[in-house]
């Protein structure tokens, strides 16, 4: 599985998650991928251990026997919490995420998922807060994109994107060298987050793939098999 | 309701006009016949007693009784005739011809007129008579003058008519002031339920705190709208015990699948049925999601917080994203522009039933890799707003189009293509959650569907 991280710096990860045999399954996935995991089993314990150590990432299921995952995450951030939370939820009607992220969670991931899908999110999520959403330009390789301007070169010379287009290449770079999935893209750069039947951001990718690759020198978008696409210059 | 009230008034108003024409009637004929029976026994004792005077003082003392009694005040009729008909005694003057001829009771009432001694009346009055005939040929009459019964009968009709005719004055104003407010109030409380079924089923019906029986009814109402909350939230709490204990298998099917999958080296020959296993994993949890949701709207759950927001924008965005996957399985997805169409709508569910809309029509319109154009626009008047894709495809033969909105149903019948057959009833689902319709056409060629939404939704206020 250690493929499917693109990063090499290990995250603490706590897991709150009461069904034993999913819980083992993401720990041993989770370290797997190079990561440190520690696992509760109820809200309770994985109030305790969240409040008393400091995590990179928490993932929290919803239903949770002794204290529900949505007050979990309510009374850390009452206590001045920032860590990013991911929810887990077995619900998946269309307002449950609302009422996640609304209660202090920063990503909502219906069950069941991918645990390719589950990593990317933590792996964005763990890195978020290196600044790189507050820059005003991203560099990856020879691909240069300026937020301002709207600009796009690699080697120098401009490359001309339709809007939406821009918006994806936006949000590659700046989580370049990250796996982003599919249901990412579509969340981040569509902003919807209903499920397609079809793989209609695959033919976006492609599209975006030829114009930055098409005159140039290496590949820089990579397809990430059961997983999703990553930006990285090389190989 | 309003109409109700009218209906109400006017049968009212009718029933009471025949009950009280009844009621003339009766009472008038009932005190006339009361009053001919008396009339009848008067006479009757007169005959008697005229009979024994008769008997016991002849001719001359019968003549001077009739004579005696013709003059009090207020007297009877008496006649007596010879046998030819000349009068002998009485205080007649005259008589309609033939009423001597019969003796016993006249069958109607005959005119005459009255003997007054010298000033003459002239009129001709009406009366009934009993006549007699003497041994001796000579008759008899004893009547009553029926002036009076006329009058009274006259007297009585007139008396119930104005009486009942300001009964009828009163009641109506009864009517206004009672009834129309009985009516209003119910009015109130059907609006009220109405409103509260389309909203938020945790309000409650008005109680005046009067205990009448409009009180009643609220309370019992609301007593029942209190039960539908909780059948409402049972459910919801079931569906979602549900959601979960199914989704947790799922998951852990899904994870070991994954997990062996993971363990298995690259050239493994279980590969791909784990691939297949976590496809159709994904699948069912699709299916059941759907099914949720459906299920949910149908009970009338708002599963999604409306929002205003703009439905062109949305067709934009949503055209944009399949734009390029139409364009790769050789359709040409074309926009047709509209202005800005604010709605207060779920963007996510519009946005996903349009989806499942443009997936549809992207993949019947192009099967057998023929050229195709899909077209997607909205248009909206002041009280409704549809959206609308059409395709160039096969179409929906006219008597199919009920079914496919049918859960499950399928135009493929070995349902080899993939898909759920679900599509259609979560577009419908979507529509109805927000007060539309679905609707199927002929796109001639091709099929057209159109989710047709209400402009001005109830739940505006909210």
């Amino acid at each position: 599985m250690s493929a499917l991280s693109a990063t090499s710096k290990p995250m603490r990860i706590l897991i709150v998650e009461d069904d034993r045999e999913a819980a083992a399954y993401l720990l041993k996935a989770l370290r797997e991928a190079g990561h440190v995991a520690d696992l509760a089993a109820d809200g309770e314990e994985g109030f305790h251990l969240a409040d008393s150590r400091d995590y990179d990432v928490l993932v929290v299921d919803r239903m949770l026997p002794q204290r529900d995952g949505l007050s979990l995450i309510s009374a850390l951030r009452d206590k001045g919490s920032r860590v990013p939370v991911l929810i887990l939820s077995a619900l998946g009607q269309v307002d449950d995420r609302v009422t996640g992220l609304r209660a202090g969670g920063d990503d909502y991931l219906p069950k069941p998922y991918a645990f390719a899908e589950l990593l990317a999110r933590v792996e964005v999520l763990g890195r978020r807060g290196g600044g790189s959403d507050v820059e005003t330009a991203y560099k990856v390789g020879d691909l240069e994109l300026d937020r301002l301007s709207h600009e796009v070169k690699r080697a120098g010379k401009a490359i001309t994107l339709q809007p939406r287009e821009f918006r994806l290449l936006e949000y590659m770079m700046q989580h370049a060298g990250q796996v982003v999935t599919r249901t990412m893209l579509l969340e981040n750069v569509w902003d919807y987050h209903f499920d397609p039947q079809t793989n209609v951001i695959d033919v976006h990718i492609s599209r975006l793939r030829s114009k930055i690759e098409r005159d140039f020198g290496p590949p820089l978008l990579h397809t990430v098999r059961g997983a999703g696409y990553i930006l990285r210059p090389g190989e | 309701m309003r109409m109700t009230a009218v209906r109400l008034s006017a049968l009212y108003l009718g029933l009471f006009a025949v009950f009280a024409v009844i009621l003339v009637f009766y009472v008038t004929g009932t005190a006339t016949s009361l009053l001919e029976q008396q009339t009848r026994d008067t006479i009757d004792e007169e005959i008697d007693q005229l009979s024994r005077v008769y008997r016991s003082g002849g001719i001359v003392g019968l003549v001077r009784t009739i004579d005696r009694r013709a003059r009090q005040p207020g007297a009877s009729l008496y006649l007596m005739t010879d046998p030819s008909g000349r009068i002998l005694a009485g205080n007649v003057e005259s008589l309609q011809p033939g009423t001597l001829d019969d003796t016993g009771f006249t069958d109607e009432a005959f005119a005459y007129r009255r003997f007054t001694g010298s000033e003459r009346d002239g009129r001709l009055h009406l009366a009934v008579a009993e006549v007699m005939s003497l041994p001796n040929g000579m008759r008899i009459l004893v009547g009553r003058d029926q002036t009076e019964v006329e009058s009274f009968r006259f007297l009585v009709r007139r008396a119930l008519i104005l009486a009942l005719g300001l009964m009828g004055i009163i009641g109506l104003l009864v009517w206004f002031v009672v009834g129309r407010r009985a009516l209003q109030r119910l009015d109130r409380m059907s609006f009220a339920s109405a409103r509260i079924l389309a909203g938020d089923l945790h309000e409650r019906l008005p109680v005046t705190g009067a205990g009448d029986e409009f009180d009643r009814l609220s309370d019992n109402l609301n007593t029942l709208l209190g039960r539908i909350a909780l059948l409402q939230e049972g459910l919801r709490q079931v569906s979602d015990n549900i959601a979960h204990d199914l989704k947790t298998p799922l998951t852990r099917l899904r994870n070991r699948a994954e997990n062996a999958l993971h363990d298995a080296e690259p050239a493994d020959a279980s590969r791909p049925a784990l691939e297949g296993m976590i496809g159709e994993a994904d699948q069912m949890i699709r299916t059941f999601d759907a099914l949720l949701m459906i299920a949910r709207v149908e009970a009338g759950f708002h599963p999604a917080a409306k929002e205003p927001a703009d439905i062109s924008a949305i067709v934009a965005d949503v055209a944009e994203l399949y734009e390029p996957l139409a364009e790769e399985a050789g359709a040409a997805l074309r926009v047709e522009p509209s202005p800005p169409v604010q709605l207060k709508i779920s963007r996510e569910l519009i946005a996903q039933a349009l989806s499942n809309l443009l997936e549809n029509a992207l993949k019947y319109a192009t099967a057998d890799g023929r050229q195709a154009t899909v077209r997607v626009g909205v248009e909206a008047s002041a009280e409704r707003c549809v959206l609308w894709v059409a395709d160039d495809g096969p179409g929906i033969p006219a008597e199919k189009r009920g079914r496919v909105l049918e859960r499950f149903y399928r135009l493929d019948e070995s349902r080899s293509k993939p898909g759920s057959g679900l599509g259609l009833s979560l577009v419908q689902a979507v529509a109805q959650l927000h007060g539309g319709r679905l609707r199927l056409e002929d796109a001639a060629p091709g099929l057209k569907v159109c989710l047709d939404l209400p402009r001005d939704d109830e739940s505006d206020g909210e």
